[in-house]
C-alpha cells in the first residue's frame, strides 16, 4: 500500500478528496505526519473513525524504523535504514554544543564514482523517495531537537532532484516540519542543470564539492568533471547573489601531495574571485583500497592560512564520527554484502 | 536573490537539428544521426532533448570527427522519459542538441579502452577518428548481439579488440565480465593510460582493480553514464 508519509499538503489534500474525505483532512494529516509523535493512521484522533478506516484501506502511515545504530565516542550516531527496494542507507546525527545536525542520504549508492568515496563503490542501487529522505529525520529519537540538515550522505542530491526538492518542501513548509531553509544545506558535485533548478526553486544553502581547481586532477578524482566542468559550475554560481541570506560553500577534501600546494591556493583564489563564499577543508579518512592519503596537520593549517590570506574565508571541518565511518557508506555497503 | 529573469533556465546552448538517420543496430539499441555543424574531438558528449522544456540528457558522440554527421548510440530504457520517444524519431524530424563538449580525450599514445554496453560509443568515435593504432579495446556485454560494430572493430583491430560476454558463449569471446577478463591477465601494463566508459559500478570496480594491480590512479580516466 502507498505511504502517506512523504506526501506534500497538495498531495494529501488530493487523496483526501479522492477517497471522499473533507478537503481540510489534508492539512490535518500533514500535521499528524510531520509535527506529532505518532506512527499510525489510527492515532490521527481528530479524524473520525470512519475516515481513518477509509484511509487505512488504501494507505499506510509509512514510517520506516532504523535497523542498526552505531554511536561514536564523540556522540555522533549513525543510523542504518532499510529502503523500499530492499537496500540500506545511512544517516548521521552529529551533536555539537546546542546544535544537532542530521546528514541525510538522497540515493541508495551513487552513480558518480568519485575516487575518494566509499558510497560510490556500491554503484547506483536506486533513488530515495521524498518520504524516505524525510524519514531519516523524523524517525530518529532526536528528531524534535534537530537544528540543521545537510544533504551530504549517500548519493548525489541533484541526480534525484524532484524528490530532494519535495523533501525540502516538507521540511520547510508551515504544514510540515516548519524549518527555516537557512538551516538546510544541499551538497552537490556540480550537476549544473539540477543546481540551477534547485537555486530557482529553493532557498536552502548550496555546497559544492570542489576538491581541486585543476581540470585534469578533478576529472581523475570525480568523473562528473568530464560532463560538467568546474568552470561551468563556477560560471553559474557567479551569476547568483550569494553571501547575504543564502550561502554557497565549497567542500575541499585535502589529499597529501595532490591538492594541498601553494599552486592550488593561487588557482582557488583566482577561480573563486568575486564569489562570497566559504571553503570547508575536510580531512580525508582513507577508505579501503584507496590510493589517496590524508595531508598532515601542519600542511592543512598552512593551506587554510594561505587561503584566508587570499581573502577566502576558510575553515577546517571538525572530523566527527570518525570511529564509526559516519555516513561514508561503509555500514550500508557491509549490510548489502558489499 | 534570483539571477536575472532572462537567464533563468534558459537552455541557451541547445539548437534545433534535423534527424538524418535512425538505425536499430541491435534489439532496443539505436544509432541516430544529424548533420554535423561543429568540430569536435572524439570522446566528447552532446546534450539531447525532444522538447525544449524537458531537461536534456547527455550522450557520447558515436561518430568520427571527420564525418558529415554526428551520431549517438543509446538503448531504450523502459521507464525512461527520453529514449522511448527518441527511438521513434524518423529522418526529417527535429530534435534539440548542443554542440559537442567535454574532456574525455585521448591522443595517439598507447592506452586501453574499456567499455560496457553502449559505453563503446566514445571509443568507436575515437576509432573512426583514426586514433586506434596503439589501443586495446575491451568491450563487455551481457549478450552476443550487444557487440555493436564488432565486424568493423575486429577487422581493423584484430587481437587488440577483446570481447567479454557474461551471459552467452561464443568462440573468440571471453566468457565473463570485463573485471574477470582483467583479473586473469598476469601483467597489466602500468605505464599507459586507461579509459573507462559505462555504468558507475563497472567503472568503480575496474578502477579499483587497476589501482590494486599497480596502475596509478592518474592514468585512469573515466566517463560514467548517469
Amino acid at each position: 500500500m502507498d505511504s502517506l508519509f512523504g506526501k506534500t499538503l497538495n498531495e494529501l489534500t488530493a487523496l483526501a478528496i479522492e477517497i471522499g474525505l473533507p478537503k481540510f483532512t489534508g492539512k490535518q494529516m500533514a500535521e499528524w505526519l510531520y509535527q506529532k509523535d505518532i506512527g499510525s493512521i489510527d492515532e490521527m484522533t481528530n479524524l473520525s473513525k470512519k475516515n481513518r478506516e477509509l484511509l487505512s484501506n488504501k494507505y499506510v502511515f509509512g514510517l520506516i524504523g532504523s535497523t542498526k545504530v552505531q554511536e561514536s565516542n564523540d556522540g555522533t550516531k549513525k543510523y542504518l535504514f532499510p529502503t523500499a527496494n530492499g537496500k540500506f542507507i545511512e544517516t548521521a546525527m552529529i551533536p555539537d554544543d546546542d546544535r544537532k545536525t542530521v546528514c541525510v542520504s538522497s540515493q541508495v549508492g551513487c552513480k558518480m564514482g568519485c575516487l575518494f568515496c566509499m558510497t560510490g563503490k556500491q554503484g547506483f542501487q536506486g533513488q530515495l523517495s521524498a518520504g524516505e529522505i524525510v524519514n531519516q529525520i523524523r524517525n530518529i529519537p532526536e528528531w524534535h531537537e534537530v537544528t540543521n540538515i545537510v544533504y551530504m550522505g549517500m548519493g548525489e542530491p541533484f541526480d534525484n532532484l524532484d524528490e530532494v526538492l519535495k523533501s525540502i518542501e516538507i521540511l520547510t513548509s508551515g504544514w510540515g516540519f516548519a524549518m527555516s531553509p537557512r538551516r538546510i544545506t544541499v551538497s552537490t558535485i556540480g550537476i549544473v542543470p539540477g543546481m540551477v533548478t534547485f537555486l530557482n526553486q529553493s532557498e536552502a544553502h548550496l555546497a559544492v564539492s570542489l576538491h581541486t581547481p585543476f581540470d585534469d586532477e578533478r576529472q581523475r578524482l570525480m568523473p562528473v568533471q568530464i560532463a560538467y566542468p568546474l568552470a561551468e559550475v563556477i560560471h553559474e554560481i557567479k551569476s547568483w547573489d550569494f553571501g547575504r541570506q543564502r550561502r554557497v560553500s565549497f567542500e575541499y577534501i585535502v589529499f597529501k601531495g595532490l591538492n594541498d600546494s601553494p599552486r592550488h591556493v593561487q588557482e582557488l583564489s583566482k577561480i573563486l574571485n568575486g564569489i562570497r563564499c566559504r571553503i570547508n577543508l575536510i580531512r580525508f579518512h582513507p577508505i579501503p583500497g584507496t590510493p589517496l592519503e590524508a595531508t598532515d596537520e601542519i600542511t592543512l593549517q598552512k593551506f587554510k592560512d594561505h587561503l584566508n590570506d587570499k581573502g577566502i574565508l576558510t575553515t577546517i571541518r571538525a572530523s566527527r564520527g570518525q570511529d564509526i565511518y559516519a555516513a561514508c557508506g561503509l555500514l550500508s555497503t557491509k549490510e548489502m554484502g558489499g | 536573490m534570483p539571477k536575472a529573469e532572462e537567464n533563468r533556465n534558459k537552455p541557451i546552448e541547445l539548437t534545433e537539428v534535423t534527424i538524418t538517420q535512425n538505425l536499430e543496430i541491435s534489439p532496443e539499441v539505436h544509432l541516430i544521426s544529424w548533420k554535423r555543424m561543429h568540430d569536435f574531438y572524439p570522446g566528447q558528449v552532446v546534450k539531447i532533448t525532444l522538447d525544449i522544456d524537458v531537461p536534456p540528457r547527455i550522450y557520447s558522440v558515436c561518430s568520427g570527427n571527420r564525418e558529415p554527421e554526428i551520431s549517438i548510440l543509446f538503448n531504450i530504457k523502459e521507464d525512461g522519459v527520453l529514449t522511448p520517444r527518441l527511438s521513434a524519431v524518423i529522418p526529417g524530424m527535429k530534435i534539440w542538441a548542443t554542440k559537442p563538449f567535454g574532456s574525455f580525450k585521448d591522443d595517439k599514445s598507447p592506452a586501453w579502452w574499456i567499455a560496457t554496453g553502449t559505453g563503446i560509443a566514445p571509443f568507436y568515435s575515437m576509432f573512426l577518428s583514426g586514433i586506434s593504432e596503439n589501443k586495446t579495446l575491451i568491450h563487455g556485454v551481457r549478450q552476443l548481439n550487444q557487440f555493436y560494430f564488432e565486424d568493423e572493430l575486429e577487422w581493423a583491430m584484430g587481437e587488440r579488440y577483446v570481447r567479454c560476454c557474461s551471459q552467452e558463449k561464443s568462440c573468440d569471446v571471453f566468457p565473463g565480465r570485463v573485471t574477470e577478463y582483467l583479473n586473469q591477465i598476469n601483467n597489466l601494463p602500468t605505464n599507459i593510460n586507461y579509459y573507462l566508459c559505462g555504468k558507475a559500478l563497472m567503472v568503480v570496480e575496474v578502477r579499483d582493480l587497476l589501482i590494486s594491480r599497480g596502475v596509478p590512479y592518474q592514468n585512469i580516466l573515466a566517463e560514467i553514464y548517469f
